[in-house]
């Protein structure tokens, strides 16, 4: 990919503070269209990941229109809940992932989340992260771009990072990750009219995004995941997160080398791969 | 193929590496976060948790106060519950039952239908559906918005944690109680949640006691049981809280249930170490109570509401006709409950609760409007009702139907809360704990498990009763 656009702050204008702006009708989220459960004949796939309790599931329901419930508590969504939105001319598909705080480790609610990043391939993934708890957050979005570099940040929750005293400079956050930061107030609806805005550019690809890699303290794990990365790459040249993929097979992540030897990691690379319905992944869906 | 030989080469070069450095991995992310948050996030002021939030913290979580609150809390909820729905149950169970029942039958006179379509269609699927509306819809309607405001306020992470250090010590995942929690709306829901333990035996042990924690559909049986026979025998003015009480009581039971029957599978079948984890405490958020009222309405009580009808319509008609279509001179239903009669006067119980629980395994909401119809259709005929037709019933009737014509003493309705929390899942929970575990053992335990606790518990109550002389 040429770099020769800055990512995000250069094309992604501060948020209106006022509040009133974002939920004035003459504000362009009025070009939302909520579909509800409606996702038929979609343009792009868009996933919603971030940890636990960070508000995917009110960023969900803000912008499908469904009800799905929430809850002030971590673990409330386990199954992918899938919902429809059109927004200018297109339609969009929104999955709304399980929260978890890491890609790493093995317990079902991570696996369904990572499966559908890696093997799934949304469009865009919007990451929902807490304002209030940053660093914690950003252990899963560094572990995201890892795997997909199309990612807006959505920092949630900025109204209760004010009040317990923090501040977020979105511009900085941009510019290290790489990718587009939309500040948010998901329950007052604050923020969703940019977050709209933004994952349009990324899916159609106006906003370059350029996710920094994470690069490992110790010299020879650095070069392992290079020389293997290497090694995939000249194998699948179309595959995009090699370095991940390295990195997984080093630790021998199961999941991952099963997808080596079975042909699924081959079938990602080929350029026409359909894109797999969450539903069908996770083998049903639940109301 | 080539392809094998990026495994090769993977499990190569990760021979080369140092033992730690899965651990240098997940190292140097944590420093790139650290290194990137504290250079994105600026403080001001005194920063950290507002105070009101580590006060209330400091009460709700508190060792023994925690504990206090909890109860208080669920007390308030169900006394709320029970004495605020009394009254407008009455109302429909007048406006569906009473008066709907009768213009209904009014309505359709003239067609001059066959007596079996209008006793199948009027008296058994109208009047069960009526009843369950009548029912449930109240009480759900008050104890689902008061239950999601105290969800949307951050109050349930507070009893998890409590009730984490429980857990640890039965041998069981801390986050068992978070599955627990969402088992008090729906079992299969809280089964399924149980996909946030990593731990295959932990989670084990949450999917087989996920049971113990009393779903929806169970609410309405606990909450007219304590009513109607256990808030009865206090005076009036303390009736509802009395009757709050008892179905607070029965809860806690089936917190204690969950944690030694986990205790006990820790300590045998599923033995091994707990896992450590981190539960995060989220901020308490002002509710927002409008949209919580209104969300709670529509996707809860609502919700739980259409299963409860569409589920009450075909158990209405297939009672109906198992009390009417007669073999050897006494209906299906009457040899049924014939044959069930000693093991249910064995558990303090009787017949026709065990039958009205194998009609309900598809759904725990039409319980009370089986009974009901059993015990009118089968018992000595003192209200002057058809075969298998629910009569028109208030709450103060339902209880001289149960005593009078069921025979039921304050034994019978005590073990029926009881049987209430300890029976087999419903249909649903069940093949969902198939679902999830893929394993017909394990299915069969969480199936068969509670049901044996149930026959033990109830057989011990009936039996200590009875030597006691209380029945």
């Amino acid at each position: 990919m040429p770099h020769t656009e800055l990512p995000t702050p250069s094309v992604n204008p501060a948020p209106p503070t006022d509040p009133v702006c974002g939920t004035c009708a003459l504000n362009h989220a009025s070009q939302l269209l909520s579909l509800g459960v409606d996702v038929s004949g979609h343009d792009h796939v868009v996933a919603l990941a971030g940890n636990p309790n960070t508000g995917k599931s009110t960023v969900f329901n803000a912008l499908t229109g469904l009800r799905q419930h929430v809850g002030n508590w971590p673990g409330k969504t386990v199954i992918g809940a899938e919902g429809g939105f059109g927004y200018r001319d297109r339609r969009y598909k929104l999955v709304d992932l399980p929260g978890t705080y890491s890609l790493l480790s093995t317990s079902e609610d991570e696996d369904v989340a990572r499966d559908f990043l890696v093997f799934g391939r949304p469009d865009v993934t919007v990451v929902v992260v807490d304002a209030t708890r940053l660093q914690r957050n950003l252990n899963l979005v560094l572990q995201i771009l890892q795997i997909t570099d199309r990612v807006v940040l959505a920092l949630n929750l900025v109204d209760e990072a004010r009040r317990h005293g923090l501040s977020v400079d979105e511009r900085h956050l941009a510019r290290e990750l790489g990718v587009p930061v939309v500040p948010m107030a998901a329950r007052s609806r604050q923020g969703v009219p940019d977050l709209l805005e933004t994952v349009e550019r990324v899916a159609l690809g106006t906003i370059a995004t350029r996710a920094r890699p994470v690069h490992h303290g110790d010299v020879r794990t650095e070069r392992a995941v290079s020389e293997l990365a290497h090694r995939i790459q000249r194998e699948y040249p179309e595959l995009t997160n090699t370095r991940w993929i390295a990195l997984r097979l080093l630790e021998g992540d199961p999941g991952i080398e099963r997808a080596v030897t079975d042909g699924t990691l081959g079938r990602l690379a080929a350029p026409a791969a359909s894109t797999e319905s969450f539903t069908d992944r996770s083998g049903k869906t639940h109301s | 193929m080539n392809q094998p030989s990026i495994i090769d080469e993977a499990t190569r070069l990760r021979g080369q590496l140092p033992d730690g450095f899965r651990d240098g991995i997940v190292e140097s992310l944590h420093n790139d976060a650290a290194r990137i948050a504290e250079t994105s996030v600026t403080e001001h002021g005194e920063g950290g948790r507002p105070t009101l939030d580590r006060l209330l913290d400091g009460a709700l979580t508190h060792r023994v106060w925690g504990f206090a609150v909890m109860g208080l809390l669920f007390f308030a909820v169900f006394w709320f519950t029970i004495s605020g729905a009394a009254g407008p149950s009455g109302l429909l169970s007048r406006l569906l039952v009473d008066y709907g029942h009768g213009q209904l039958h009014a309505l359709v006179a003239p067609l001059h239908a066959p007596q079996w379509v209008t006793g199948l269609l009027l008296d058994g699927v109208y009047l069960s559906t009526a009843w369950v509306v009548a029912v449930m819809l109240p009480p759900m309607a008050i104890f689902f918005p008061l239950f999601t405001l105290l969800e949307d306020f951050g109050y349930l992470p507070r009893v998890a944690f409590n009730l984490d250090r429980l857990f640890a010590k039965a041998g069981a995942h801390g986050k068992q109680s978070l599955s627990m929690m969402m088992g008090y709306g729906c079992n299969a829901a809280g089964v399924t949640a149980t996909r946030i333990i990593d731990s295959r035996r932990e989670r084990l042990i949450a999917i087989v006691t996920n049971n113990f924690s009393i779903c929806n559909g169970r609410w309405p049986t606990l909450i007219l049981m304590g009513t109607i026979f256990i808030g009865a025998l206090a005076p009036p003015a303390l009736a509802g809280v009395v009757a709050a009480a008892s179905v607070v009581t029965v809860a806690f039971l089936g917190v204690l249930v969950t944690l030694l029957v986990s205790w006990g599978l820790s300590r045998t079948v599923l033995r091994g170490h707990s896992s450590t984890y981190s539960l995060e405490l989220p901020p308490y958020r002002p509710p927002k109570v409008w949209r919580t009222l209104y969300t709670s309405l529509i996707d809860r009580t609502l919700k739980v509401l259409r299963r409860a009808v569409v589920m009450a319509a075909p158990a209405g008609a297939l009672v109906w006709t198992i009390s009417n279509v007669t073999v050897a001179d006494a209906s299906i239903a009457a040899h049924l409950v014939n044959a069930l009669d000693p093991l249910g006067w064995l558990l303090g119980l009787n017949g026709v609760i065990l039958l009205a629980y194998l009609v309900a395994i598809p759904a725990n909401e039409i319980i009370i409007p089986t009974i009901l119809m059993l015990t009118l259709t089968l018992g000595p005929n003192l209200f002057g009702a058809q075969q298998g037709v629910m009569l028109e019933l208030g709450t103060a009737q339902t209880h001289t139907v149960l005593v009078q014509a069921g025979g039921w003493t304050l034994l019978t309705a005590v073990n029926l809360m009881l049987f209430s929390l300890l029976h087999n899942p419903c249909s649903t929970t069940i093949l969902t704990i198939w679902s999830e575990t893929r394993s017909l053992k394990w299915t069969a335990v969480a199936t068969l498990l509670p049901i044996a606790l149930g026959f033990l518990v109830t057989g011990t109550t009936a039996t200590v009763a009875r030597l006691a002389g209380w029945a």
